[in-house]
């Protein structure tokens, strides 16, 4: 069976790659890519760890194929930082302890920017109703939802 | 597995049609993959609408919207003409999962992946919307309700695909709604939904009503009895109460984890109640 060529832009660059029909973007991403950011956790939407950007939209990269990435502008969290500068979302995550084992945090950071790229001034309510996508089991959420409105805050300032 | 992208209907249709084994269309796939991840289907050929010219966009046209088969739910919410006339129908299509799945879900796959439980489906019912279907033959454009005919089937026949959802103009004084019970805040499927569309006349009087059932058969139901127990009423308590026993005379649930029988046909009717009578407030009635 012959493969897909696919050619797409990540993080900015353009990225040709071969993929099977099967493939899913996340395994694209990791298995073909080297981009282990986003993580498979539930591998059926419900999580959130594998959470990318595609044109402007946060989605799970385990329900979209690798095909589909063609023409496409993806955002994963390795594009988030700038060169040495962490993102200020990575930065708070940080400063407030936002994670334990870390698993889901990849995806947390990926759905807060797109959360605050469309709303850069979100109530807690929101903060939590755009993460609900993403689950966490060390945390309890509170700190993630601090952090996000702490980035908040200094990105307005910004 | 072979996946195509064609950038015509007319060669989706055209492969739907020829192809051996399994074809799946693929718009959003966060129920199709997800199907496939659970080894519940094994397609050989899937079929990506999203590169089809028009399938993308929402139009605003005389008759009213066409909503394409491949716009996410998300871009419905981001419609303010949309949302301003049909705002149960958007809020239906927004309560589908997080925001990562409403950036890729549809209102069409939502219909065609033909769950009895689909937010979407009860909210276009009551709104009469039509599903305008291309296949082999003439497109053709059927009230959205003939659409599916059980759990994970539909009346499409084998080349045919959901090309637009088209709701019609708001006659003033309308409004919809649409409420579902789930037992968490979100991030559910719905155990009982209903939805509700209504028009006023000058006085505040019900005179057009349509209301459909979600997650209480194998299919969505519409129920012309139980809007006929609103139609010329003001929502008083007694047309509410008739609307909620005719409600709950009509369903034939089942049991199961997220629900029994007579708790669904119970909340059935509480629901249609409460969407009621925000669907009458949104028309202006007070």
């Amino acid at each position: 069976m012959g493969g897909i060529a696919v050619t797409t832009t990540i993080n900015g660059d353009e990225v040709d790659f071969v993929c099977h029909a099967e493939e899913t973007l996340l395994d694209v991403l990791r298995d073909r890519l080297g981009l282990t950011g986003a993580k498979e956790g539930c591998g059926t939407g419900d999580c959130g760890a594998c959470s990318v950007i595609m044109d402007g939209r946060v989605v799970c990269s385990c329900l979209v194929l690798g095909a589909e990435a063609e023409g496409k502008k993806i955002g994963t969290v390795e594009g988030m930082a700038s060169g040495d500068k962490l993102h200020p979302l990575q930065t708070k995550f940080l400063e407030h302890a936002a994670l334990q084992c870390g698993v889901c945090t990849p995806g947390f950071l990926i759905a807060a920017k797109a959360l605050l790229d469309r709303n850069p001034d979100p109530s807690e309510e929101e903060i939590r109703y755009g993460l609900a996508g993403n689950l966490c089991r060390c945390t309890g959420y509170d700190k993630i939802v601090r952090a996000v409105q702490d980035a908040a805050k200094v990105m307005k300032g910004a | 597995m072979q996946y195509a992208r064609p950038s015509s209907i007319k060669e989706a249709s055209g492969l739907l049609a020829k192809a051996r084994g399994k074809a799946f269309v693929l718009a959003g796939g966060t129920d199709l993959l997800v199907r496939m991840k659970g080894d519940f289907v094994e397609p050989d050929l899937i079929v990506d609408i999203k590169a089809i010219k028009g399938l993308n966009e929402i139009k605003k046209t005389a008759k009213g919207f066409s909503i394409g088969a491949a716009v996410p739910c998300a871009a419905m919410g981001e419609n303010k003409a949309l949302k301003k006339a049909w705002p149960g129908v958007v809020e239906a299509a927004n309560l589908i999962g997080s925001d990562q799945i409403q950036g890729r879900c549809t209102a069409a796959g939502n219909l065609c992946n033909a769950s009895p439980a689909a937010d979407s489906v009860p909210a276009l019912v009551a709104a009469g919307a039509k599903v305008v279907i291309a296949g082999p033959k003439k497109k053709r454009t059927v009230a959205i309700e003939k659409i599916p005919a059980g759990p994970g089937k539909t009346t499409l026949a084998k080349g045919e695909i959901v090309e637009a959802i088209q709701l019609d103009k708001r006659p003033a004084r309308s409004g919809d709604a649409y409420l579902r019970f789930i037992p968490r805040s979100e991030m559910d499927i719905a155990v009982v939904s209903a939805g509700v569309n209504l028009t006023l006349d000058g006085k505040g009087v019900v005179k057009a009503a349509r209301v459909a059932l979600g997650a209480v058969a194998p299919t969505v139901l519409l129920l012309p009895k139980a809007a006929k127990a609103i139609v010329g009423s003001k929502l008083d308590e007694e047309a509410l109460e008739k609307l909620a026993a005719a409600c709950s005379a009509a369903c034939r649930p089942i049991d199961d984890k997220r629900g029994t029988v007579d708790f669904r046909i119970k909340v059935a009717g509480v629901l249609a109640r409460r969407a009621a009578k925000i669907a009458y407030k949104r028309a202006g009635g007070k």
